[in-house]
């Protein structure tokens, strides 16, 4: 596990003086101009200097281009993480997780494309540097595993030789250094017996050391963010306790930063720092993991935590009615308001804003003001627990345009 | 008498490594034995690979067991002729895992429902498909849908026209082979609702095959761990999750992921060399097995 830890000296030169100070010079302006916009200091004091922000997405939009027109798959959607922090994006399938995820690593294919945004990782923005530094960074600097190994293992080379060629390709490491590199990482994700089971094809292991396998060859060349799309969801559940604790153990000793993909609220209970709630295209509430759960706000995510089996046997489930609208068939105004049970008047006129919900716990003083409300913008992120409902504030979101071109890439 | 008895099941299949390589035997199930009665809901949960389906199909002889007893409704299952057999599966129907390969992607989900009825020949046109209309409206689907695609469908739905499929021949018990364990929880809860109000209403037996420990705890009134082909724990859901006696059944419930972040986790990791595999099941408390 040498070499792993090794990536301490290498994660100083990245936070150089230079990249730090662009970062932080970036976040400064636009915390200028949000304090500005609120009129009010947020209500929790912010720490003076906050962990750093290793990977930041902003106002970011991705598009599919259908027979039928333009459809929004990713509108709007912001969020950072921390190093050495989780961050949980939750939601139904189809609220578009995965192609924010792809979207970070400008994987999104074809009829998909980002059409705005900016995605600031280490000062720069992925969005707009050239597709070769982005080869870089997809290997070597932000790693993405599947929730499904086996499409992502080549089946006709060993897991070895797969890790050895991700080694190779990003010059970490050749030969013999590379073979005992590749033994060392099946040993960092608790394989056992890696020393034998480098020489195994991905049909000869279980779903669970598959997905080990998967995440080791992730961590080859010590990346800083990893980014897991339902990393468990086809695993059991004692594999997957498993699995959990081995990212946690992995964020923990390389201080990674972790963006969790997830629609368990059991997983995001024991995993997440912080919790972004996904719904049709939009982070709908955003908020530190316990105050998420013991104080949810947005109707959907009540709805969500209400749906999970519990109460007495046999008693009827809390489901929500209907199904997340299909890409490009938005309702007008808030897009939960066709199955949300305290939908009112202004639900179906426009989409609401995102509101700034006072923390009850640190302040009980402000119960009585419980929320206070703005037009944030996107860029809500810090602002600790954030809704977009009509039930907290009337605030409508300012028209954004997803249709504006993104800048060209060199 | 119970509506299923199942004893002494077994399920072998040889399996070749390579091919010149010798065949070995795999018991996907080993000596199975479990009641289910009458309008119960009976769990059968344990990881991948550990025989459920595989039980859950020699039941219904869609494969044929190596060894053992089926008893459905006083009737020997594994003896029955193929035209005997033919009509007992009209009261055995099974839903199965995944709502998006199950269904035929080219026919129209009206007449996917409607097949059982033309296998068993039963009605004519107009009664058939007035049928399915009943069907659909049964499991809360628009039966101004009939006409179309699967794939015209979300994973909820699907699963609703797989039930509506299975219920369309009055059966009186239904193996649900992870009904919905491929939806969202919030969807999930649709259906499993519907599982729930379908056997008040029609008297239905379930054969609830999961892995969502968390769902079994809710809906299973007594619930069978297998680990490794056998069954290690058996009992009253609430009795066993409460007091699990097996190693097995320990690791299983510590590992479900509890939502709340406050909750204590003491995980427990299995160790497969600290128990006896061949220990039998014996009864520890009334109703309460385990193979300790
Ligand atoms: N047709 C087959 N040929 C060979 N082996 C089989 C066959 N079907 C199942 N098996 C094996 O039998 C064992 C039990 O499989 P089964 O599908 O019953 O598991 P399960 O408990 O339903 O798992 P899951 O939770 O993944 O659905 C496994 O080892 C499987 O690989
Ligand atoms: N290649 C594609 N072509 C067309 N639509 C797509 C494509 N990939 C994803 N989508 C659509 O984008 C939306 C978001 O999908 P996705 O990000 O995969 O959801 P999630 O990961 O939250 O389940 C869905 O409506 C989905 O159907
Ligand atoms: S804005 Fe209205 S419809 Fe939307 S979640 Fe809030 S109450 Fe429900
Ligand atoms: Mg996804
Ligand atoms: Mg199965």
């Amino acid at each position: 596990m040498s070499d792993i830890a090794g990536r301490g000296a290498r994660d100083a030169g990245r936070e150089g003086p230079g990249a730090r100070d662009a970062g932080r010079e970036g976040r400064g302006a636009r915390d200028a101009g949000r304090e500005a916009r609120v009129g009010v200091a947020p209500s929790a004091p912010r720490t003076p200097d906050p962990a750093p922000r290793l990977l930041s997405v902003e106002g970011l939009n991705t598009v599919f281009d259908l027979r039928g027109g333009t459809a929004p798959a990713v509108i709007d959607v912001s969020f950072h993480v921390n190093a050495g922090e989780t961050l949980c994006l939750v939601g139904e399938s189809g609220s578009g997780k995965s192609v924010t995820a792809l979207s970070i690593l400008r994987l999104v294919q074809r009829p998909g494309r980002i059409a705005s945004g900016s995605v600031l990782f280490n000062g720069r923005d992925l969005l707009t540097v050239s597709e070769r530094e982005m080869q870089h960074v997809r290997g070597a600097e932000i790693a993405l595993i599947f929730q499904e190994p086996m499409t992502a293992l080549n089946p006709v080379f060993t897991i070895g030789d797969q890790i050895e060629e991700t080694l190779i390709v990003h010059g970490e490491a050749r030969g013999r250094a590379a073979r005992e590199r590749a033994i060392e990482l099946l040993g960092a994700v608790s394989i056992p017996e890696p020393d034998r089971r480098v020489r195994d094809y991905p049909h000869q292991l279980s779903g669970g050391l598959r997905q080990r396998a998967l995440i080791a060859m992730a961590l080859a060349c010590k990346p800083s963010v990893l980014i897991a799309d339902e990393p468990t969801t086809a695993l059991d559940v004692t594999i997957q306790a498993q699995i959990l604790d081995l990212l946690r153990d992995l964020k923990k000793r390389f201080g990674l930063a972790l963006l969790l993909i997830t629609h368990d609220l059991g997983v995001v209970a024991e995993m997440a720092d912080r919790v972004a709630v996904m719904y049709a295209g939009r982070i709908v509430e955003e908020a530190p993991v316990r105050e998420l759960f013991q104080n949810p706000r947005h109707p959907y995510t009540q709805g969500l935590l209400a749906s999970i089996p519990g109460g007495a046997r046999g008693s009827r489930l809390a489901a929500i009615q209907g199904t997340v609208p299909p890409l490009g068939h938005l309702p007008p105004g808030c897009p939960f308001a066709p199955r949300c049970p305290r939908r009112f008047e202004p639900c179906d006129t426009a989409v609401p804003g995102v509101t700034v919900i006072e923390d009850r716990g640190a302040r009980p003083e402000a119960r009585k003001t419980e929320s206070r409300t703005s037009d944030l913008g996107p860029r809500t992120s810090d602002l600790g627990h954030t809704t977009r409902c009509y039930l907290y504030s009337p605030a409508v979101e300012p028209e954004v345009l997803p249709e504006a071109p993104m800048k060209k890439s060199r | 008498m119970p509506l299923l008895e199942v004893r002494h099941l077994v399920k072998e299949f040889s399996r070749r490594r390579g091919i010149f390589g010798a065949t070995s035997v795999v018991k996907a199930v080993d000596d199975v034995s479990f009641t289910v009665e009458r309008g119960e809901t009976f769990g059968l949960v344990g990881e991948s690979g550990s025989g459920k389906t595989t039980t859950g199909r020699c039941i219904l002889r869609l494969i044929e067991p190596s060894s053992g007893d089926v008893v459905f409704d006083g009737k020997d299952v594994l003896t029955l002729s193929r035209g005997e057999l033919r009509r007992a599966r009209r009261d055995m129907q099974i839903v199965f895992q995944d709502p998006y390969s199950s269904l035929n992607p080219r026919m129209r989900v009206g007449d996917i429902v409607e097949e059982p009825l033309v296998i068993h020949r039963l009605g004519s046109k107009a009664e058939r498909r007035a049928r399915v209309r009943e069907l659909f409206d049964l499991v809360g689907l628009n039966p101004d849908h009939l006409e179309r695609h699967p794939h015209e469908f979300s994973g909820g739905q699907r699963q609703r026209i797989g039930l509506a499929r299975a219920l369309a021949l009055n059966p009186s018990f239904i193996i649900a082979d992870e009904p919905v364990s491929a939806l969202d929880v919030s969807v999930q809860a649709q259906v499993v609702n519907l599982l729930m109000d379908l056997q008040q209403r029609l008297t239905l037996t379930y054969l609830f095959i999961a892995h969502d420990l968390r769902l079994v705890e809710h809906i299973c009134s007594r619930v069978a761990v297998m680990y490794l082909g056998k069954i290690v724990e058996m009992g009253e859901t609430a009795r066993l999750f409460a007091t699990p006696q097996h190693p097995y059944t320990r690791a299983l419930l510590s590992a479900i992921p509890v939502p709340d972040p406050d909750a204590p986790r003491q995980r427990i990791v299995l160790d497969p060399n600290s128990f006896n595999r061949a220990a039998p099941l014996r009864e520890i408390a009334a109703g309460h097995y385990a193979a300790t």
